[in-house]
């Protein structure tokens, strides 16, 4: 494991997380994730063999429900706070090169 | 002193007798935000229809909502700018029922922006300022309505706890914060940080309202997949309760004041004829590492949302705090990476979880304080990268077990509030409340007012 992030590594990060930085930001964050990376470390400190993980603390498992259409947001409302529309959907950029 | 420093249940028992109206009520609290929220700082979004809503409802009840709340028509940002002017075009499940009950919404609170903190100090719109000392912070991420409730701006208030949330803003600002076990409230139309310890709750002035609320707001929601009917545990009397203090939840680099206020405080349960018993707990500091990696990677994936095109702006609007969290959690659930972080930290969080199911086989409730220290200054969140996180070293191992809890006041320190917490196995809301309602019954700090 490296000791730190590399800029590029923040970079390659970055583009996962698609966020937009500035150059004082990676750099800045280079050195605050690698200090945080650093501190979580310690996990390693305990034994955790045959553990299974827990992602849920409520046991809940698999909430079905009948396929029936039941009341929600009408189109205009769900479309309300979206900078574009076309006849009732979403604008979304350009995602092809 | 105006109607707005009423209790919830004062507040309901003289509108029944029609000793005052809902106008008057909603008018005391409104005044009061004029008057004092200049320098508190806790609202952002006021409801224009207070008080119209008052004089058609009778028995209303003033609210404040935490800002990460959904609520119809009335701007709601979670303190960030990337959300600045969305209206909602629904109401959260929490506040739907609140207004159910005659809650009428005074505004929003102010909080870290998303949650990402535990001191209010890194909203986009200033950092509100603790009633007890205003060069102080009020905790976080709930601080606007802790603050609010403190400063009796409103009856009650609605926050959120992802891992300290409710508990540490209560503790620092003097008053009744409950965190209900994971599953009991539903999420729905609640603006989503790590969504397998986000807990909506209450922030009150007594533990009596902090029931009251907690009834209204429980209950399985079929908008929320993860929430739950189940009822509430045996109730034992004082008298039959075993409470474990653990030595670990002390700590040496704490506040030693803070930490003999809560040793006194524990004493009252002694004298009432509870067991006190010092145990053992999994070191806290592990939790801090599982809580930042599991926080952080479920926070990156549920911001992924935020991309300005069916609401807010767009990601370059995030704060460096939000874009630091996000990055860490992508970080932590990439490929190469997943097994050493994301996995590794619930494996931990099993660990953790164990160790209190194996705790509550020999006492009844947990009892420590809530925050080490009490509330700091200003700007001492500025260019730490775990500030939050280490700061809620306390609190952090019964949010990753999703465990019920409360913080109550319990004294001063230099004239700022102490808060202890009790922690409870899953599911025991009723078993924590009735022995916190004890407490309160032989006690008066909660009845200490700041001076504004």
């Amino acid at each position: 494991m490296s000791q730190g992030l590399t800029k590029a590594e923040v970079q390659h990060v970055a583009q996962l997380a698609n966020l937009p930085l500035k150059e004082e930001e990676v750099v800045d964050f280079s050195q605050k994730l690698s200090e945080t990376i650093d501190y979580v470390k310690r996990l390693n400190e305990v034994k955790t063999t045959a553990v299974a993980p827990t992602y849920q603390t409520g046991g809940t498992q698999n909430r079905f429900r009948e396929d029936e259409i039941t009341p929600s947001l009408p189109p205009t409302e769900a479309l309300k706070n979206a900078e574009r529309q076309y006849n009732n959907f979403f604008v979304a950029p350009d995602v092809w090169d | 002193m105006g109607l707005n420093s009423l209790t919830l249940r004062e507040a309901q028992e003289g509108l029944k007798a029609k000793k005052f109206t809902s106008q008057e009520l909603v008018k005391d609290c409104l005044d009061r935000i004029e008057e004092t929220d200049g320098k508190i700082r806790a609202f952002l979004a006021k409801n224009p229809l207070a008080l119209k809503e008052a004089t058609e409802n009778p028995q209303g009840i003033p609210v404040a909502i935490k800002d990460n709340f959904n609520t119809s028509g009335l701007e709601t940002t979670a303190s960030s700018n990337i959300l600045k002017g969305y209206l909602p075009p629904y109401d959260a499940t929490v506040v739907r029922k609140v207004k159910e009950n005659n809650g009428i919404i005074l505004g929003k609170t102010n909080m870290d922006a998303f949650a990402h903190g535990s001191s209010t100090e890194t909203s986009d719109f200033g950092p509100t300022k603790n009633p007890w000392d205003l060069q102080r912070l009020p905790g976080g991420s709930s601080g606007g309505s802790a603050a609010a409730v403190a400063a009796d701006q409103a009856i009650f208030a609605i926050g959120s706890e992802t891992a300290g949330s409710i508990r540490g803003p209560a503790a620092w600002c003097g008053i009744v914060g409950l965190k209900p076990t994971y599953g009991r409230v539903s999420r729905y139309g609640l603006i989503a940080m790590a969504s397998s310890t986000d807990s909506p709750g209450p922030l009150t002035k007594t533990v009596g309202d902090a029931r009251t609320v907690y009834h209204w707001i429980k209950g399985q929601d079929p908008h929320d997949a993860t929430t739950v009917d189940q009822g509430e545990g045996t109730v034992k009397e004082i008298r039959d309760l075993k409470i474990g203090l653990p030595k670990e939840y002390f700590r040496p680099e704490g506040q030693k004041e803070v930490n003999e206020t809560v040793w006194q405080a524990a004493k009252v349960f002694e004298r009432l004829g509870a067991r006190l018993v010092e145990i053992s707990l999994f070191d806290p500091q592990y939790a801090i590492s599982v809580y930042t990696i599991v926080q952080r990677s479920e926070v990156s994936s549920n911001l992924g949302r935020f991309t300005g095109i069916r609401f807010g702006h767009g990601r370059e609007t995030f704060n460096a705090e939000n874009k630091r969290r996000i990055m860490l959690g992508t970080y932590a659930l990439s490929a190469g990476y997943y097994d050493a972080y994301y996995k590794k930290a619930q494996q931990v969080r099993t660990v953790i979880i164990d160790d209190f199911k194996k705790t509550f086989e020999k006492v009844d409730l947990i009892l420590a304080p809530t925050m080490p220290s009490v509330a700091p200054r200003l700007g001492v969140t500025q260019g730490q990268s775990m500030y939050g996180e280490l700061a809620d070293i306390l609190t952090e191992p019964s949010s990753v077990a999703g465990l019920p809890a409360i913080s109550l006041p319990c004294g001063f320190v230099a004239g700022l509030p102490v808060g202890l917490q009790l922690i409870g196995p899953l599911w025991q809301e009723e078993m924590i409340l009735k022995a916190a309602e004890e407490f309160e019954r032989n006690t008066a700090w909660h009845k200490e007012k700041p001076k504004l």
